[in-house]
This record gives structure tokens, C-alpha cells and sequence, in this order.
């Protein structure tokens, strides 16, 4: 049982520190590209990590099937908006950003 | 335990905090596409503030309605403007002249504070010690034919407060409907990654609102949060340039507009005719009324959802020959 908390625990913050990483990149990277790429990580991956930590605390299977149903749908949203918004600043002519 | 609840003192400040703020912001905000993204936002921290306060049925209803479809409202509603005025532009037809009668700006400013201030009195003026209804909710529960409290209020016990529900959002959908704007028609191909995003999407979203209708009667979830999710999926379609089929456009469109509205009369009619009192259903079917009422009222908030975004009747079979 002690275990398991550990493990969770140990997701959990993982998760936190992907997170706190997207969130730094979307405040300070320089463009919109950049900061989509800083947003799309953190959120997959972030909230990948979350889910699994929380699945190996879930009662059921239909419980820990649920959460991973929320991670797959939000990956699917995540990615194609991340492509729309990233395809409308080019449309726009928003340059990349060059050092 | 101390460390638990000043974690939770600490997140439900910042939550309040970030409440007001994301509400002030809007409101002053000059850019009004930048005000509508702040709105949403606002409205999925309302979500998790309800979630906070252990209602999870209002936050379900808040985060699919208040932020989600009424965001996409206020954004095609903002399109419609920007297109108006560029074709006012077009035109040559300058802005409308003459004096501005603007009220003055202290006006609103006085009303809202002692509207906020009224509030505020009659808050605090409560008792402190208020036992409300929730016991006698939980004593009749079982003759409610549900064993979700908050769908056995809304479905039974005060379902006639449903059934004027229903009738407020059909009256909004012919409020805009008349007022006889473009309707939104988007003839451009969605590109493959939106094409592929909505084809995956819009079967789950309605396997989802089958469920929540179906878990509404144990669980948080019922006909205005899976109506929702129903009309969520109906925007997204409208958003990628689908349209309903022309066939389909005049009476069928009407009759599932006014399903959710007609299957609660007809409910009211026969149980004021059979017991002799409104909406009172007997316990030994109430669940299965319930559930016809539920699926009636899914179906039709989904599709006045959708139609709102819409913002005039489409056109039918008549309008093209």
C-alpha cells in the first residue's frame, strides 16, 4: 500500500514539474510557435503523468479506464488545436521567430 | 490534517482571487475577442469553484454551458459584428451621425453597487444556522423514482421549474432566429486535421451525452448537461461546414426544437387530468417519466443549443426551389 502512495506521489509531482515547465515556456518564449510547442508538451505529457498516477490509486478498472480516456481525448484536442492555432499565425504572416 | 485544510484555505483563496480578477479583466478589457477568451476562462474556474463547493452537477452545467457554449456563441456573435462592419465599410456608409446620447458613466456604476450592496445585506442577514430542504429531499427520495437528489428537484419535485426552463430556451432560440441575421454557413473545407478531429470527436460526444443522461439518475449528470455536450458536438459540425439536410431543415428541425417543451405539457396535462395534480407522477413509474422527460429535453436543448449558434432558420426544400 505504501507503495503505491510513494509511486503516485512520485507521478504526481513529475506531472507538476512538466507543468510548471509548459507554464514558464508559455509566459516566456518568444512567439507563438514556440510557446504552442512549450503548451503542447507540458499538457501531453504532464497530464500523462498525472493520469497514471492517479490510475494506480483508482478503486476500478472502469475507473482507471475513464482517466485514461480523458488523457487519450485531450492528447486528440490538444495536438489538433495546437495544429489549427499554429496553421492560423501562418495564414495571418506571423513570422517565426529568429534570434 | 492541519496541512490538508490550509492547502484548501490556500487553493479556494486563490481560486476567488482569480475569479475576481479574470471577471474584472473582461469587463474593462477594450479588445473584445481578448474580453470572450477571458470570460471562458472565467467560466472554468466557476467550474472548479462549484466542484470546490461539492456541486458537481452545477459544475458540470457551468463548464459545458457557461464557458463552452456560450463562448462559441459570444465569438460567432463577434464575427458577425466584424463582418457587418466591414461591409458597412464597403458601402461607403459613414457610422451614424449626430449627437450621442450616452447616459452618464456613474449611472451603471450606482446601479450595480447597490444591487451588489442589496445582495450583500441579504446574505449576511441569513441564519447562520439554516437546515434548508436537502432533508426533506432525502426523505421522499425514494418515492422520486431517481436516487440523484438533484435530478429528483429538478425532474419531480419542482420539475415544473424544468418545464418553464425548457420554454425560456425556446423563446431565446426564436428571440434570434427572428431577429433574421445571416446564417452561419462555412462553405470552406475544414482541412484534414479539423475533418479528421470532428469525425473522431462527434460520435464520442454523443456516446457521452447517452451516458451522462443515463448515470443523471444516480449520479451528477442529467438532461442539461448531456444536452449540452449533444449541442456541443451539433457547433462543432456547423463549425466545419456541415448542414443539415435540406430535408430535414423544415418540420423535423422544428419538432426536435420543441420535443423537450411538448413531452413536459403532455406529462403536466395527463397528471393534472389523472391525480388531479400537476407534474406529480406516480412512484411506481416515476423513474421511467423521468426518463422519456429526460431524453425529450436532451434531445431538444442539444438541438437549441446548436441552432442558436446557427442565428437563423436554415434554409429548407421551399426556400431553394
Amino acid at each position: 500500500m505504501i507503495l503505491i502512495d510513494y509511486l503516485s506521489g512520485a507521478l504526481l509531482i513529475a506531472g507538476a514539474v512538466f507543468f510548471l515547465a509548459g507554464t514558464l515556456g508559455l509566459l516566456r518564449f518568444p512567439d507563438v510557435y514556440t510557446r504552442l510547442h512549450a503548451l503542447t508538451k507540458a499538457d501531453n505529457v504532464g497530464l500523462g503523468l498525472m493520469v497514471v498516477g492517479l490510475a494506480v490509486q483508482a478503486e476500478s478498472w472502469t475507473a482507471a479506464g475513464k482517466l485514461l480516456l480523458i488523457w487519450l481525448l485531450v492528447l486528440l484536442a490538444g495536438s489538433s488545436v495546437a495544429h489549427l492555432v499554429a496553421g492560423g499565425a501562418l495564414q495571418r504572416g506571423i513570422q517565426l521567430w529568429k534570434r | 490534517m492541519e496541512a490538508v485544510i490550509l492547502l484548501q484555505w490556500t487553493f479556494n483563496t486563490l481560486l476567488g482571487l482569480g475569479l475576481l480578477w479574470l471577471a474584472s479583466r473582461a469587463l474593462a478589457c477594450p479588445d473584445l475577442f481578448r474580453a470572450i477568451v477571458l470570460f471562458v476562462a472565467f467560466g472554468l474556474l466557476l467550474a472548479l469553484a462549484w466542484v470546490s463547493l461539492d456541486a458537481p452537477d452545477v459544475a458540470l452545467a457551468e463548464a459545458a454551458i457557461g464557458a463552452g457554449l456560450t463562448g462559441a456563441l459570444l465569438l460567432a456573435a463577434l464575427a458577425g459584428l466584424r463582418s457587418s462592419e466591414t461591409n458597412e465599410k464597403v458601402a461607403g456608409q459613414p457610422a451614424k451621425e449626430g449627437p450621442k446620447v450616452r447616459p452618464p458613466q456613474w449611472l451603471p456604476v450606482v446601479v450595480l453597487l447597490s444591487v451588489a450592496a442589496g445582495l450583500g445585506y441579504v446574505v449576511l442577514s441569513l441564519p447562520p444556522d439554516a437546515v434548508g430542504l436537502s432533508a426533506q429531499v432525502a426523505a421522499s427520495l425514494e418515492t422520486s423514482g431517481v436516487s440523484n437528489p438533484v435530478t429528483a428537484v429538478l425532474l419531480n419535485f419542482r420539475s415544473y421549474d424544468t418545464l418553464l426552463e425548457m420554454v425560456v430556451l425556446l423563446l431565446a432560440l426564436l428571440g434570434v432566429w427572428s431577429l433574421g441575421g445571416t446564417a452561419l454557413r462555412r462553405e470552406t473545407a475544414p482541412g484534414p486535421v479539423l475533418d479528421t478531429l470532428v469525425r473522431l470527436l462527434v460520435p464520442v460526444l454523443i456516446l457521452v451525452a447517452s451516458y451522462l443522461l443515463w448515470v443523471g439518475a444516480h449520479a451528477p449528470g442529467g438532461a442539461f448537461q448531456s444536452g449540452s455536450v449533444l449541442g456541443a458536438a451539433g457547433v462543432l459540425l456547423l463549425l466545419t461546414g456541415w448542414h443539415l439536410h435540406a430535408g430535414l431543415a423544415a418540420l423535423p428541425l422544428r419538432l426536435a426544437l420543441v420535443a423537450g417543451s411538448a413531452t413536459f405539457l403532455t406529462m403536466a396535462v395527463f397528471t393534472l387530468l389523472g391525480e388531479g395534480k400537476l407534474l406529480e407522477y406516480p412512484s411506481a413509474q416515476a423513474g421511467t417519466l423521468i426518463l422519456i422527460l429526460e431524453t425529450a429535453a436532451t434531445v431538444s436543448i442539444g438541438v437549441t443549443l446548436a441552432a442558436l449558434l446557427l442565428g437563423s432558420p436554415p434554409p429548407n426544400n421551399k426556400d431553394h426551389t
